[in-house]
C-alpha cells in the first residue's frame, strides 16, 4: 500500500516581489514500511518537500493522498487533524516547549486527540521507555543533552500512532556519535514496520535508508534503492 | 470546545501566568482599578438613594414643609431695628388660604414653636413648646406612648394640657411620673395629658430649619396664641431686639403623590403674592430626592467615565502583554501547530489566558472595591452600598475586557503560519 502518493508537487514561495520557487513538479510513491532518505544540496527543495508530505504546508499545484486520502484540497482545520493522527514530525532543532516535562512534552500530541490526562501519561511513559529515557519522564528540555532531547522528538512524533514520520536532519544539531545513535533508533522503528522519510545531506546516514532521493533545484534527480534495505 | 480541552487550557494559562508572576500582576492592575472604581461608583450611587429614601421616610413623601425664615436684613436698617419690631414668616392666614385655596391639599399642620424652661417638681429641662393642632402625630408619624393627644375640645377651650415627647418626659421624670401631673412652662402650669415619641416624620435630625424633637412639649395652638403671644423678646449683650412671627411652621400634606411638586408650586406662588419679602422657607422631600437621584447621576458620570478609563488602559495593558506573550511563544505555537492543535485550539489557549489574567484583576478589584467605599464612608461621611449584583457586573465586565482585548493576541496566535513559527527561535 501506498503511503505517499504525490504527483507534479510544486511550491512557489512569494516573498514580496520576489519568487522562489521551492519545488518543481515533484512526483514521488512511497509504499508503507519503506525508509526514505532525501538528499541534497541546501536550498534544493528538502525542507518544503518534507512540510509538504506532513501537511504543514500546502502545494502550489500538484496532488497529494496520504494512505489513501487526498488532502490537498483540505482545509486547514482538516489538516490539523490529518497532523494529529496520522503524522510524525522530528525536527533538526528538536523543537520542545520548554516549560513542560518529557512526558508532558511526549504526550502533547494527544491532548489534540481529547486523550484523557491519565492515558496519556501512561502512553508518554511507556514511549520514553522505548527510547530509552525512563530515567528522565520528569526532567525539562533544559536539563537534557542533544541526543536525550532528539530522543523525546522521537517519541512525540510515535505518540499518536503515524501511519507516516518525517525527519528533517534529525541529526543535524548532534554531534556524529549521537547522530549515529539516533539513526540506530529510526531503524529500529523502521525495523518494526515505520514508514520513514528522513531529510539528510550525509551519505553515511543515506546509505541506512532502504531508498535514497536526490533533489537538487526542486526536482528529483536520482532516486535509488539501496543496500540497506536488507 | 469540550470541557476537557477548557480545564486544559485553564490549566496551561495558570502555569503560562504563574511563570511571570511580576509581570501579571502589573499587567492586571489597569483592570483592579477599573473595577473597583465600578464597585464604589455603584456603592455611591447606592448610598446615595439610600440615604434619600431613608430622608423621604423621615420628611414624608408627599409632604411639604413650610418654615418661617428671618428675612435678610436691609443694609442701614441697623441702628432704627433696634427699636422696631421684625414682623416676618407664615401666619394663619397664609394656613387658611393654602387649605382653602390649594388644591390636593389633604391637611395642614401649623405649628408655633417657642423656646421656654419646663419645670417639673424642682426640675428645669430647656425645651421647645410647639403649639400645634390634634393631627400633628398622624401626619409626622409619631406614635403616641401613653395618655392621649390634644384634642379639639383642647383647642377650642385654649386649654392648659401638654404632651411629652419621650425623651423629655424621661428627663424630667425622678421620682414621679409626670402623666396626669401639673408641669410648669415658664410661670404657665399644665396638665400632663400624653407622652409622644420623640422622633418621627418631618423633623429635624440631620436638617437645618427643621425643629428639634428630642425636648418638646406639644400644646394646643390657640393656647400658644393666647399665652405666649406672638412678640418674641431677645436680649443679647446689652442690645434687644423684637420679633413678631405668628407661625413657625406648617406641613401640608398632598393626597396625591404625583401632584406633590405641582401643589409645592402653587403653594410657592401663593405665598410670594402674599409676603413682600423671602420670610419663609419651602423644603419639598421629593425634591431633596429628585436632587439626590441627579447627584448620584453626576457621580455616575464622572466614576463611570473613570472606570472606563481605567478598564481601557487595563484592556490595552493586557493586550501589550499577550502580544508579547505570543511573539515570544511562537516556536511553542508552531510545535503545537505541528502536532495537530487547530487554529481554534491556539486561539482558545491564548484567549483563556488573557480571561483568566483580567479574571484575577477582577478579583483583586472587587477585593479593593468593596473595602473602598467603606474607606469613603469613614472619611467623608456619605453612606454607600455595596450591592451583590454591583460585584458581579464588575466581575463580568473585568472578563469582558479580557475577551475583547485579549481576542487580537490569540487571533495573532492562531493565524500564524506553523513553518514560520517553527523555525522562529
Ligand atoms: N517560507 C519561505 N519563504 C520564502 N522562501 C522560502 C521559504 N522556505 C523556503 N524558501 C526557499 O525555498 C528554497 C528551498 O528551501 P528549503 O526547502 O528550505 O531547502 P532545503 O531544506 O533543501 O535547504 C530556498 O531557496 C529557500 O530560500
Ligand atoms: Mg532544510
Amino acid at each position: 500500500m501506498n503511503i505517499v502518493e504525490a504527483s507534479g508537487l510544486s511550491k512557489i514561495h512569494r516573498m514580496g516581489e520576489v519568487s522562489v520557487a521551492a519545488l518543481q513538479g515533484v512526483s514521488l510513491k512511497v509504499r508503507s514500511g519503506e525508509f526514505v532518505a532525501v538528499s541534497g544540496p541546501s536550498g534544493s527543495g528538502k525542507s518544503t518537500l518534507l512540510n509538504l508530505l506532513g501537511c504543514l504546508d500546502t502545494p502550489t499545484s500538484g496532488t497529494y493522498r496520504l494512505a489513501g486520502r487526498d488532502v490537498s484540497a483540505m482545509d486547514d482545520d482538516a489538516l490539523s487533524e490529518i497532523r494529529r493522527d496520522r503524522i510524525g514530525f522530528i525536527f533538526q532543532s528538536f523543537n520542545l516547549i520548554p516549560q513542560l516535562s518529557v512526558v508532558e512534552n511526549i504526550g502533547l500530541p494527544l491532548i489534540y486527540a481529547d486523550v484523557s490526562a491519565s492515558e496519556r501519561r501512561e502512553r508518554a511513559r511507556r514511549l520514553a521507555e522505548t527510547v530509552g529515557l525512563a530515567h528522565r519522564t520528569a526532567h525539562r528540555p533544559a536539563e537534557l543533552s542533544g541526543g536525550e532531547l532528539q530522543r523525546v522528538a522521537i517519541a512525540r512524533a510515535l505518540a499518536n500512532d503515524p501511519v507516516l514520520i518525517l525527519a528533517d536532519e534529525p541529526t543535524g544539531n548532534l554531534d556524529s556519535r549521537t547522530g549515529r545513535e539516533i539513526m540506530a533508533l529510526l531503524q529500529q522503528l523502521w525495523r518494526r514496520g515505520a514508514t520513514l522519510v528522513v531529510v539528510t545531506h550525509e551519505e553515511n546516514i543515506a546509505r541506512q535508508a532502504s531508498r535514497n532521493i536526490h533533489l537538487v533545484d526542486g526536482r528529483v534527480e536520482r532516486d535509488t534503492a539501496t543496500a540497506g534495505a536488507l | 470546545m469540550p470541557f476537557a480541552s477548557t480545564t486544559r487550557n485553564v490549566r496551561l494559562g495558570l502555569s503560562s501566568l504563574a511563570a511571570h508572576k511580576l509581570r501579571s500582576g502589573l499587567t492586571t492592575l489597569g483592570i483592579v482599578f477599573g473595577v473597583a472604581s465600578v464597585i464604589c461608583m455603584l456603592a455611591i450611587g447606592e448610598g446615595l438613594s439610600y440615604e434619600a429614601r431613608e430622608q423621604i421616610k423621615r420628611l414624608g413623601s408627599n409632604n411639604i414643609i413650610l418654615r418661617s425664615a428671618k428675612p435678610p436684613q436691609e443694609p442701614g436698617a441697623g441702628g432704627a431695628a433696634m427699636h422696631r419690631v421684625l414682623q416676618y414668616g407664615l401666619t394663619y392666614a397664609d394656613v387658611e388660604r393654602i387649605a382653602t385655596v390649594v388644591p390636593g391639599v389633604q391637611v395642614i399642620v401649623p405649628t408655633r414653636e417657642i423656646r421656654k424652661d419646663v419645670w417639673f417638681h424642682g426640675r428645669r429641662v430647656d425645651s421647645t413648646i410647639v403649639g400645634t393642632v390634634p393631627w400633628y402625630p398622624s401626619i409626622t408619624n409619631r406614635r403616641l406612648l401613653a395618655g392621649r393627644f390634644l384634642t379639639t375640645l383642647d383647642m377650642r377651650e385654649a386649654a392648659n394640657v401638654c404632651v411629652l415627647s419621650s425623651a423629655l418626659a424621661r428627663e424630667l421624670s425622678g421620682l414621679w411620673n409626670p402623666l396626669h401631673d401639673m408641669v410648669k412652662l415658664g410661670t404657665e402650669p399644665y396638665k400632663v395629658v400624653g407622652i409622644l415619641e420623640s422622633a418621627g416624620v418631618g423633623t429635624g435630625e440631620g436638617f437645618e430649619g427643621l425643629p428639634q424633637t428630642e425636648r418638646q412639649v406639644c400644646i394646643p395652638l390657640t393656647a400658644a396664641r393666647l399665652r405666649f403671644g406672638e412678640l418674641i423678646v431677645d436680649q443679647q449683650a446689652g442690645s434687644m431686639s423684637m420679633e413678631r412671627v405668628e407661625l413657625h411652621g406648617a406641613i401640608v400634606r398632598v393626597s396625591e403623590s404625583d401632584h406633590v411638586l405641582k401643589t409645592a408650586e402653587v403653594i410657592e406662588s401663593l405665598l410670594k403674592s402674599f409676603h413682600e419679602k423671602q420670610d419663609y422657607e419651602m423644603i419639598v422631600p421629593l425634591q431633596l430626592l429628585l436632587e439626590k437621584e441627579r447627584v448620584k447621576r453626576l457621580y455616575n458620570m464622572v466614576l463611570g467615565l473613570m472606570a472606563a478609563i481605567s478598564l481601557l488602559v487595563g484592556g490595552i495593558g493586557i493586550m501589550n502583554i499577550m502580544l508579547a506573550s505570543v511573539s515570544e511563544r511562537t516556536s511553542e505555537i508552531g510545535i503545537r501547530r505541528a502536532v495537530g492543535a487547530k487554529r481554534g485550539d491556539v486561539l482558545a489557549q491564548f484567549l483563556t489566558e488573557t480571561v483568566l489574567l483580567s479574571g484575577f484583576g477582577g478579583l483583586v478589584g472587587i477585593l479593593l472595591g468593596v473595602g473602598m467605599p467603606r474607606l469613603i464612608t469613614r472619611l467623608t461621611g456619605m453612606s454607600t452600598l455595596v450591592t451583590a449584583w454591583s460585584v458581579l457586573l464588575a466581575f463580568g465586565i473585568s472578563a469582558l475586557v479580557g475577551l475583547i482585548f485579549g481576542y487580537y493576541p490569540a487571533r495573532r496566535a492562531a493565524r500564524m503560519d506553523p513553518i514560520v513559527a517553527l523555525r522562529h527561535e
